[in-house]
């Protein structure tokens, strides 16, 4: 794992080591090469950690006083928002956190885009990403569901039945879903089951995600490749550590004010009324994080086109890696790329409002061009960008800018070499 | 390629393997069995089977939505002028075709569940642009005998099985 051998200093620790290389991993972790250029868009990796365990202790301790049952469950939340001591703090910061894991995670990926933190060798960590990425939204959408409000009810409902559009065998699957004819009981229990276990097979990808990243190590804001440990990189420990820690102080203040001020601002009110199977509210909406891919859906007008394409919008990001034909990663210095980038930002940005608003009139036409350019970003744009555009000239090193480095290329290769 | 490999001859060895494996794959799909039928409906569920519903009150132009193993289910009785508006529509104009005729059994009882065929969500009552029904989750409309008329549901509203017990008496399922 770790590039140099690492003997610990006292006999104990070395006769634990020698059986056990639980402290060379320590070592390693502490020792990591990182990129002495890395901004505070690289922090939301540690901040994404905090998020998974803060949900984690928190759920545990809910589960302790929900009821999974139709008859009870809806009274149960409001007993831990009520009688529970500090209840109202624990369900508040659980369902606010998963908020606050959705920003994260977006802005996680979304820096991933503009850095080409996805491109080789760094594919697998990009996958493992996108597969955690999927589990979260599974997770966020059956948690979703246990408070057995209207949203909760309907929103299972609308979501299940995209597996109707399956040809031939869809009805059966949903049947199969529900453990009845409709969301009902057995469809509670085995949400509350699944999403229990969920969180604990993302911790488990979020250590390969971790493991594959600490392979090639991380990419940086100039997107080269660096020599590691060299002048471009200093210790994650303790550097980075410090830096992480103050951005996750400073993201804790927004996630306090949404827990103390606005806790309920990302929810939906019709929430707080019972789940009633003979009434669908007038206007559903799935929470803020889903709307984009929502507004996708809603925008093809036939059901299995629409169920396809939403997925599609999801999956087509694993492909990533091969439809980005361009070798440099950074946006940095790919000009055309960059102005893509921000209008794609844009894009996903309107397709979320849009899929809060109703489908109809210019709602759904521009949701329609939205979702066309979504996919022509993916599909046409980036492959041919690769191949047709002007990149600027890349640094040597990450501190070669920073010195200001010669024209010469020769001179600044014997610099980096002195440097080095 | 030399003809020593091409006439590999098939050993004990190789049998034993092939034998292994299909004994294997077979035992794994029996013990994974047991743990995927059980989400499917259970006993209990499925001895909800069927309801009857008390029809006499209902007025004409009212309509009635009971409960049905979970879902909702409209039993609307309809007035002449809905009727003749459900069967003056030509066949041609359904994105469904379907005959009012083969969708009741009473022309003034119409008998349907009351889910939308989009994505499940419960229908407005004498709503939409066909005096019909109006799912407001994603904007289908449905006509006077709950064929889809507009929007993205792919099918009409589905008719249960149901029968008339007597004149005042709807059984379903």
């Amino acid at each position: 794992m770790s590039d140099h051998e690492y003997t610990p200093s006292s006999k104990f620790g070395k006769w634990f080591n020698d059986r056990l290389p639980l402290l060379s991993l320590v070592n390693h972790l502490t020792d990591y090469p990182t990129p002495k250029n890395l901004n505070y868009w690289w922090t939301f990796g540690g901040i994404l950690t905090f998020c998974l365990i803060t949900q984690i202790v928190t759920g545990l301790v809910l589960a302790m006083h929900y009821i999974a049952h139709v008859d009870h469950a809806f009274s149960s939340v409001e007993h831990i928002m009520r009688d529970v001591n500090y209840g109202w703090l624990l369900r508040y910061v659980h369902a606010n956190g998963a908020s606050m894991f959705f920003l994260a995670v977006y802005i996680h990926i979304f820096r991933a885009l503009f850095y080409g933190s996805y491109k080789a060798p760094r594919e697998i960590i990009w996958i493992i990403g996108i597969i955690i990425y999927l589990l979260m939204m599974a997770a966020a959408f059956m948690g979703y569901v246990l408070p057995w409000g209207q949203m909760s009810f309907w929103g299972a409902t609308v979501i299940t039945n995209l597996f109707s559009a399956i040809p031939l065998v869809g009805e059966s699957i949903t049947t199969w879903l529900w453990g009845g004819y409709s969301v009902d009981n057995p469809t509670l229990t085995r949400f509350f089951t699944l999403h229990y276990l969920l969180p604990f097979l993302i911790l488990g990808l979020v250590v390969l995600h971790i493991w594959a990243l600490h392979v090639p190590g991380n990419n940086n804001p100039v997107g080269i490749d660096i020599k590691k440990p060299s002048k471009d990189t200093v210790p994650f420990h303790p550097y980075i550590v410090i830096k992480d820690a103050f951005a996750l102080l400073m993201f804790l203040i927004i996630f306090a004010m949404f827990v103390f001020y606005s806790p309920n601002v990302l929810g939906h009110a019709d929430n707080y009324i019972e789940a009633n199977p003979l009434v669908t509210p007038a206007h559903i909406v799935p929470e803020w994080y889903l709307l984009p891919f929502y507004a996708i859906l809603r925008s093809v007008p036939d059901k299995l086109m629409g169920v396809i394409a939403m997925l599609s919008a999801i999956l087509i990001l694993a492909a990533l890696p091969w439809l980005d034909t361009s070798k440099i990663r950074s946006a940095v210095f790919r000009p055309l790329y960059k102005q893509f980038y921000w209008i794609l930002v844009a894009d996903v940005l309107i397709l979320g409002y849009v899929g809060a608003m109703p489908a109809e009139g210019l709602y759904l036409l521009i949701a329609r061009i939205g979702t066309i350019y979504y996919f022509a970003h993916f599909l046409i744009i980036l492959p041919v960008l690769g191949l047709k555009e002007k990149t600027l000239p890349l640094p040597l090193s990450i501190t070669e800018p920073v010195l200001g480095g010669s024209p010469n290329l020769a001179a600044a290769r014997d610099k980096t070499e002195k440097i080095g | 390629m030399s003809d020593n490999n091409d006439k590999k001859k098939t050993e004990r060895r190789d049998f034993l393997f092939t034998a292994t494996a299909a004994a294997g794959v077979v035992g794994v799909g029996a013990a994974i069995w047991p743990v995927v039928d059980q989400m499917n409906p259970d006993a209990s569920v499925k001895a909800l089977a069927s309801t009857e519903v008390d029809i006499s009150s209902v007025q004409p132009g009212q309509s009635l939505t009971v409960l049905w193993r979970g879902k909702p289910v409209f039993i609307k009785r309809r007035t002449d002028q809905e009727i003749q508006k459900a069967r003056e529509v030509s066949l041609g104009d359904l994105k469904h075709p379907e005959k009012d005729e083969d969708r009741v059994k009473k022309p003034e009882w119409l008998v349907m569940l009351g889910v939308c065929t989009h994505l499940g969500c419960v229908p407005l009552t004498d709503k939409g642009d066909y005096d019909g029904w109006f799912c407001p989750c994603h904007g289908s409309h449905y006509d006077t005998s709950g064929r889809i008329r507009k929007g993205p549901a792919p099918t009409n509203m589905e008719v249960p099985k149901y029968e008339f017990v007597n004149n005042n008496t709807i059984k379903i399922g």
